[in-house]
């Protein structure tokens, strides 16, 4: 059908690094976590013991293995005497739990910067960014979007931006530009005219 | 309709009728003999062919070795032709591998060719349990922020909060370490005034989470809100949605759940967890060659990510890829989606978000034995949840019919705050709709056991009586009818409340809603049977099998069998319904109490009403989907369908020789065709091919800036023989490589029930139509669909998109 494909060959060499480096940032990032995870208070047998007879109820907690986890190692000292226990830890329920503080923390700690990064910005674009970027009328969205991901598309309106815009600082802003027509157009697309999502 | 020379298309409203796609004449191979002779091989400029079957390469053709930038992608709102993309993906292969018997560089390069694909599903499913963990710790810590705090540390939530500090028997539930916002701010937990503090606390907090989930979906990414299932459907079919899948859309997407769960909105987060997975199926993707370039490729490798890390059951969730939301699943992608599945489960289970290595939070373990006769009262749970499928998915159109047309639709901030106010004023009050609903669902799939002290366990006990833990049927204490009529009011208001979140501009998923309609459906009937067999244990039906001082009826299993009524009477899922619902209990016990109740709400509610939701919202919206499970029965034949009709101008083609560059431009400009054929002459209306517009315009583009001598009078050539042309003339244009030589033919006496076959199982985009060899007219996938809703009686115009 299409005589491309030999080309296409000739690019995924170069791509073959960037899975492998993936991997290993992927490893080092969730390393931790599953490392700092055993300290000694966040595992425990707990052992709920309903009334008895005239005893009341109690729960003990114990700090055992799992494979201890059961109501003869767990409920010191025993309230009721021998030939009774069997009877009293029939009805108790042990269970063993563990759990990970680091994670929570971390995990908790993420997301809350993630949110209030994200609210700094959106209060960036709101306020600030209107006053220190002049209205620039060739970057407005005159007639079409870019598009957004895989294609360079050539464009026919000949735009300043599509000039040589090489330094680092005049390509975040074109990106940025780029992303807002994006977000303008999904806005549009779904808040306005409600083509998708209704 | 703007008319511009070579606009690359952005998405247009009212292009409906305008994309005919023009079918050039292609007489195909059977006309090869009579084909004009090849022509002279002295042409000017050509060089001979590589061995790839490039086109030659030639000083005055400068045309370039790689293929153009932008040829061989889709507009926007597109649907892929799946057939190019496989064969692309097949010549990709073939290379690869005749390379690799080369060196041996290109051998390792062609093992981990084949190796990338199980890399990108390990990738997938650690991204997706990792975001699925996260989500899971945030969420409960959120929703219990609504309550109070934890003073050993604000990052733990009631449970663990309580997890460390010593409490009593009687007070188990209590713990000094957790302080509920008017214990905090006026020093004490009692009376009325900490109630009503309490109260406004709750719904500020609530609103405060809602407002901030929808500014952030307004703000940052509006695709993300939401399910999210009816898009991937359609998208994973062939559609093209841009940035639906991208790195904003899943930030935004996870934050916004978690906050959308948290506000106490009827809504659950296992249909939008389908859409994280899917971006990050396709965000990891583009590391990969094999994927980036490849549309169909790449839906195959997130048609498995999807939905295996939503519900933390593996083999449900490929059952449920297989069943609800892939549409061309091949089996090769079985097996990987259920290694990413894996992955993603131990994942998630090594964050350990529940503290007792389960994935999900209403994970049970039951071993009661249940009785045949038990089967009528399952059945009604199954007739309950088809009744409440069919409402709900009416009632949920309605309603978001009435957002998509009228002013409704232009307040969706506000929209969402009304919402979320008359949700928590609702559901304080009750406490168990102040809980959040995964916590009332677990806690009615609970089983009552001697140390389980909430108001719904509180039966009379006999202590004396008891042996061990196995408890009897007993009767009702007061905390029981507290809680049932508790119940019956959190049923009614989930039932009304769920139709106007369900659609809202915050992520919102369905399962959880649906299930816990029906898990307090089934546990109302439960205890109503329960009670009925303990109070007339002497009755013939139950004095068979249930003694007095034995433990017959189980109402946690008619809580889950109602759950599983409900979800299916709402989605029409089948078989995964029934496999999620036995990995949730991790037994295999009550198969057949499942399926009875699922097979009966499916029947029931497909009684009332065909569609699921999720397809019911691919209608809704006009997506471009072409319905798999249906059958096409009418008698239409091809000639009725295809365009043009009779008394329309005729199809547009382009020849294959004779026109130039200004023609084509002018033909293109003219019309807004997604594609053109190609014909070997006006007169004779032979079919060569068919070249698509998009490709068309970069290449002449391209050609006018890089090529030399290329100008308005060139003459355009899609052949690899031009004709010779006086030496006074421009040089020619060949765009051979644009040309696609095997487009697929029908004759215009083929039954639509065979075409709409053949669209539905190639994955073809446009299909061209012959009457005794010449060519007739052109059939495309939206063609295709307007006429089946024709036939359904449905309004045609409401197919949208292209």
């Amino acid at each position: 059908l299409f005589p491309q494909a030999p080309r296409m060959f000739a690019q995924s060499s170069r791509n073959s690094a960037s899975p492998v480096l993936l991997l290993v940032l992927l490893g080092c990032v969730l390393c931790p976590p599953a490392q700092a995870s055993k300290s000694s208070e966040d595992i425990r047998c707990k052992c709920i013991c309903p009334p008895y007879r005239n005893i009341s109820g109690h729960i003990y907690n114990k700090n055992v293995s799992q494979k201890d986890c059961n109501c003869l190692h767990v409920v010191e000292p025993m309230p009721v005497p021998g030939n009774d226990v069997e009877a009293y830890c029939l009805l108790c329920e042990c269970k063993y739990e563990e759990r990970s503080t680091t994670t929570i923390k971390v995990i908790i700690i993420i997301y809350l910067s993630v949110v209030g990064a994200l609210l700094l910005y959106m209060a960036f674009l709101v306020l600030v960014d209107p006053l220190i970027r002049k209205p620039d009328p060739y970057t407005q969205p005159l007639h079409n979007e870019e598009d957004s991901e895989d294609t360079r598309s050539l464009a026919t309106v000949p735009t300043l931006a599509g000039a040589r815009a090489n330094t680092v600082l005049e390509r975040v802003e074109g990106a940025q530009q780029r992303w807002k027509r994006q977000v303008q157009e999904q806005r549009k697309t779904v808040f306005d005219r409600h083509k998708m999502l209704s | 309709m703007e008319q511009r020379g070579c606009r690359r298309g952005s998405f247009q409203s009212g292009t409906s009728d305008e994309d005919l796609l023009e079918i050039a004449g292609a007489g195909g191979d059977l006309c090869a003999a009579d084909d004009d002779p090849p022509l002279d091989r002295e042409m000017a400029g050509f060089s001979s062919h590589n061995g790839g079957g490039m086109n030659g390469t030639s000083t005055m053709m400068d045309f370039l070795e790689e293929p153009l930038p932008g040829v061989g992608t889709y507009e926007d709102f597109n649907t892929i032709d799946w057939v190019r993309e496989k064969s692309r993906d097949r010549d990709r292969h073939r290379e690869i591998t005749n390379r690799s018997k080369e060196s041996t560089w290109a051998l390792l390069h062609s093992v981990s060719d084949a190796f990338s694909g199980w890399l990108l599903m390990l990738l997938i499913g650690l991204l997706a349990g990792s975001l699925a963990g996260l989500i899971d710790i945030s969420a409960h810590w959120m929703t219990d922020l609504k309550e109070g705090v934890c003073l050993a540390g604000f990052w733990f939530n009631h449970e663990h909060c309580c997890w460390k500090s010593n409490t009593t028997f009687t007070d188990r539930d209590k713990c000094p370490e957790w302080k509920s916002w008017s214990q905090l701010i006026l020093g004490h937990g009692e009376g009325a005034f900490a109630y009503i503090l309490n109260y406004f606390m709750y719904v500020t907090w609530a609103l405060m989470f809602s407002l901030l989930a929808v500014l952030l979906v307004k703000g940052f990414a509006p695709y993300a809100c939401g399910s999210g299932i009816p898009e991937i459907k359609t998208i994973l079919s062939g559609f093209i949605i841009r940035g639906y899948l991208g790195k904003w859309t899943l930030v935004i997407k996870t934050i916004t759940l978690v906050l959308a769960v948290s506000s106490g909105l009827s809504l659950g987060k296992e249909g939008p967890l389908v859409h994280v997975a899917c971006c990050c199926g396709n965000i990891l993707c583009h590391l990969f060659t094999k994927y980036r370039k490849n549309e169909a490729k790449r839906r195959e490798a997130t048609a498995a990510a999807g939905v295996s890390v939503a519900f933390g059951a593996p083999i449900g969730g490929v059952l449920f890829s297989l069943e609800e939301v892939s549409y061309y699943f091949p089996l090769k992608t079985l097996w990987r989606s259920f290694f990413a599945a894996l992955v993603a489960a131990f994942t998630l289970r090594s964050i350990n978000p529940f503290g007792n290595s389960r994935l999900v939070l209403f994970y049970v373990e039951f071993h009661m034995p249940w009785h045949l006769l038990e089967l009528v009262p399952f059945i009604l749970l199954g007739i309950f949840g088809g009744l409440w499928g069919a409402f709900f998915i009416r009632s949920n159109i309605a309603w978001c019919r009435r957002r998509k047309t009228t002013r409704l639709g232009k307040y969706p901030v506000l929209e969402v705050l009304v919402v979320t106010a008359i949700t928590a004023l609702l559901a304080f009050p009750n406490e168990y709709t102040r809980m959040s609903t995964s916590e009332l669902i677990s806690e009615l799939f609970n089983d009552c056991g001697i140390l389980d002290s909430s108001k719904l366990c509180e039966y009379v006990n006999d202590f004396n009586s008891t042996k061990g833990d196995d408890l009897p049927d007993r009767a009702a204490g007061p905390g029981v009818y507290t809680a049932m009529w508790q119940l019956a009011l959190a049923l009614v208001m989930k039932v009304f409340i769920t139709i106007f979140t369900f659609g809202m501009k915050v992520p919102s998923g369905l399962f959880i809603p649906s299930m816990a309609v029906g898990a307090i459906a089934g546990r109302l009937l439960g205890v109503a049977v329960e009670q009925l067999a303990f109070y007339h244990h002497d009755w013939a039906i139950f004095s068979g099998w249930c003694s007095p001082g034995a433990d017959c009826i189980t109402p946690g299993l008619y809580a889950m069998v109602g759950a599983a009524a409900c979800l299916g009477g709402v989605t029409r899922m089948t078989v995964s319904l029934v496999v999620i619902m036995f990995e949730l209990t991790g037994g295999l016990e009550y198969i057949v109490p499942l399926m009875a109740a699922a097979m009966t709400s499916k029947w029931v509610a497909d009684a009332l009403g065909r569609e699921g939701i999720y397809d019911a919202h691919i209608r809704l919206n006009g997506y471009p989907f072409l319905e798999a499970k249906e059958e096409f029965s009418h008698k239409t034949r091809a000639m009725d369908v295809m365009r043009p009709r009779r008394s329309a101008a005729p199809l547009t083609v382009l020849t294959q020789d004779t026109m130039t560059v200004e023609d084509v431009e002018a033909v293109v400009s003219s019309t807004t065709y997604s594609g053109y054929p190609v014909v070997v002459s006006r007169a004779s209306q032979r079919l060569v091919g068919f070249v698509l517009r998009r490709d068309l315009i970069i290449s002449i583009e391209n050609a006018r800036k890089k090529q030399d001598g290329i100008v308005s009078t060139s003459v355009i050539c899609f052949t690899d023989y031009c004709p010779p042309l006086p030496p006074s003339s421009p040089s020619v244009l060949k765009l051979r490589s644009i040309l696609d030589l095997s487009p697929f033919t029908v004759t215009d006496e083929t039954p639509m029930e065979i075409v709409v076959d053949i669209f539905r199982k190639l994955g073809l985009r446009q299909c061209l139509v012959t009457h005794n060899g010449k060519l007739l007219g052109i059939i495309t996938k939206k063609d295709v669909l307007k006429h089946i809703a024709q036939m359904a009686n449905q309004d045609p115009d409401s197919i949208l998109f292209n």
